[in-house]
């Protein structure tokens, strides 16, 4: 284990994101290298779950898309993602939201967190 | 087993193996054993733990016992007499491919479907009764009124010596002797592999 603690602190490169928590909603800006051209893609969504640690760690954000639910995993260290923005503060009571799946419509909404405590 | 990225932003599963530092405990040569052989000790074991006949075969080499005692055939990667320590980035590069030598995961018994990916009946229905995943015709009857040798039947499963080919090097950590091999390599968390070029 520890070996692979040290191999996984060589080789990640270390990338400041803004905190954000499950329920949060988010703007991923991902990278996509399309023959020699590399643009960048903005993928808005709530961030619905995050898992893992260290190297492998992954998070999940969920957005309704044309009336379509669509899920994306992004791994937390991939060079692909450029910024990660932080839009609303979402107020939920579990850290896995699996359950927005099965709603849709007002329902499917989380409710904003209006004042934030700011840590230090 | 962990994942990195590669310059294309592709991530790729491999496995981080400890590979060092070996010693050398016995040099077999043409003349006396008739073939030529490195014989290497790896992983530092207790001394109440080991045998006096083996303890003697340590102190031959002027080293404490080692857990495992493996001989590699016409070791030529690097000359080395008795009692050397072989390191890592002596014998591998990056990119070098590899072979890796492990004893695999028990699973227990199981049944055909899992130990010989037999396919079982696919139809829950259609006459089936609880016959989903049984192995089916072992034979014909009255002859050859036998069940033939090595009929794929349910068992223990796992556990072996497996070897897994050309698994390529990564990267080398040669201060702490680590590799880090590109895949899946046979075996549970902790346990010895050989890796062989």
């Amino acid at each position: 284990m520890d070996a692979i603690n040290f191999v996984q602190e060589q080789l990640t490169k270390k990338t400041e994101f803004p905190d954000f928590r499950p329920g949060d909603n988010v703007v991923v800006n991902y990278r996509i290298i399309e023959g020699a051209k590399e643009r960048i893609q903005a993928y808005r969504g709530d961030v619905i779950q995050i898992k893992g640690i260290g190297a492998t760690k992954t998070f999940t954000v969920r957005k309704i898309s044309n009336g379509v639910g669509v899920e994306r995993i992004f791994p937390m260290n991939s060079p692909a993602i450029a910024e990660i923005k932080v839009l609303k503060r979402g107020k939920v009571r579990r850290a896995k939201l699996y359950y927005l799946r099965e709603l849709v419509g007002k329902k499917a909404r989380i409710r904003e967190k209006k004042f934030v405590k700011v840590t230090k | 087993m962990t994942s990195i990225f590669d310059e294309a932003g592709n991530s790729i599963a491999c496995t981080v193996v400890e590979a060092g530092p070996c010693v050398v405990t016995q040099v077999k040569t043409e003349d006396s054993d008739g073939y030529t052989a490195l014989q290497l000790g790896f992983s530092d074991a207790k001394v109440k733990n080991t045998s006096k006949a083996l303890l003697g075969h340590f102190d031959k080499s002027g080293t404490t016992p080692k857990k495992k005692v493996i001989e590699f055939r016409d070791f030529d990667v690097v000359e080395k007499g008795l009692g050397d320590l072989v390191t890592v980035e002596e014998v591998f590069a990056e990119g070098d491919l590899v072979n890796a030598v492990g004893t695999s995961k028990g699973k227990g018994f199981q049944g055909v479907v899992k130990r010989h990916g037999f396919r079982g009946v696919n139809d829950a229905t259609h006459g089936q009764h609880n016959r989903q995943r049984a192995p089916g015709s072992i034979g014909a009857a009255s002859y050859p009124a036998k069940v033939f040798k090595g009929m794929r039947m349910a068992g223990r499963t796992g556990g072996k010596r497996i070897k897994t080919a050309n698994l390529e090097i990564l990267k080398i950590f040669p201060d702490k002797n680590l590799i880090l091999v590109k895949g899946a390599i046979p075996g549970h968390k902790g346990s010895f592999v050989i890796l062989e070029k």
